[in-house]
């Protein structure tokens, strides 16, 4: 019960946080890669001002072998730059780019972004499952946590 | 001159940083949206499904519960279909071939000086420019 109160709870934070930085505003995530027009910079401080504390979280978890729930801290190492790594980077970026959504702003958003925001949704499951397809991860989490 | 959206991004991402140090330190999980969702997706994450339900249920709602006391928030997203179906297959497909988006391999990556989050975010970030250069400045699409 504690564990999924504090997953909802972290839930909430990462998206409360993604509305005020405007990263659910699409214009503003494709003004941060539009170098060439009004180049908006805000994205640039909504990463600084997220790796800030997640860097100390990380050197707090550097020496503990349990979180505070009693599971297993990950420790993960370095995984190489394979060919997935940079080609599932490159598919990802150019469709960042035509909708300025990520998965993250996607889910934040949902209750406001309308029929557009659901219909982007739904293109996302047929590029899971394909990539799924392709060769299937080990866990639903990312590679280099697996990677240790 | 520093702008307000500056310090808003600031704010918001230092919530963003708060969110994903206590899924680390309090769940002992790597708080990567794309793992989380494509798990649920595809259902290679059926041992976490509670409290991946649980995240995505706060992921959805906090920002509702928020939009609904001071509204006036808009993704001012395309209406253009094509720009919803081909940006989202592509962000599902990217992400999960890449093991990460911009939470996992972004925020929880580069603050650990992981090489493979540092190498996919210059790489969707260098991609992102490119893709707008050529989508807005040549052909006016985007």
């Amino acid at each position: 019960m504690l564990r999924l109160f504090f997953a909802a709870l972290s839930g909430g934070i990462f998206g409360i946080g993604l509305l005020l930085s405007g990263m659910t505003d699409t214009l503003r995530v494709q003004g941060f890669l539009d170098v060439w027009g009004a180049w908006d910079p805000t994205l640039a401080f909504v990463l600084g001002g997220a790796i800030l504390p997640m860097a100390l979280a990380w050197r707090v978890a550097a020496s503990r072998e349990t979180s505070v729930l009693g599971t297993p801290m990950p420790h993960p190492g370095q995984g190489p730059l394979d060919a997935r790594l940079v080609v599932g980077s490159i598919l990802f970026g150019a469709g960042w780019a035509i909708a300025g959504l990520c998965p993250g702003p996607a889910l934040a958003s949902l209750s406001f972004g309308g029929s557009e925001g659901i219909i982007f949704l739904f293109a996302m499951v047929p590029g899971m499952v394909t990539a799924a397809g392709l060769a299937r991860p080990k866990d639903g989490d990312t590679a280099w946590t697996s990677a240790r | 001159m520093i702008q307000p959206e500056w310090i808003w991004g600031l704010a918001g991402g230092g919530l963003i940083g708060l969110a994903a140090a206590m899924f680390l330190l309090v769940q002992g999980r790597v708080m990567g949206i794309s793992g989380i969702l494509g798990g649920l997706v595809d259902g290679s994450g059926h041992r976490r499904l509670g409290e991946n339900l649980a995240f995505v249920g706060g992921l959805v709602g906090g920002p509702a519960l928020y939009v609904w006391w001071h509204p006036g928030f808009a993704t001012q997203i395309s209406s253009e279909l094509w720009v919803l179906l081909a940006g989202g297959f592509l962000v599902g497909l990217g992400t999960r071939l890449a093991n990460g988006c911009t939470s996992g391999h972004g925020v929880c990556g580069i603050s650990r000086l992981s090489r493979r989050g540092i190498g996919a975010s210059a790489v969707y970030v260098g991609v992102g420019m490119l893709s707008i250069s050529v989508l807005r400045h040549v052909w006016g699409i985007v």
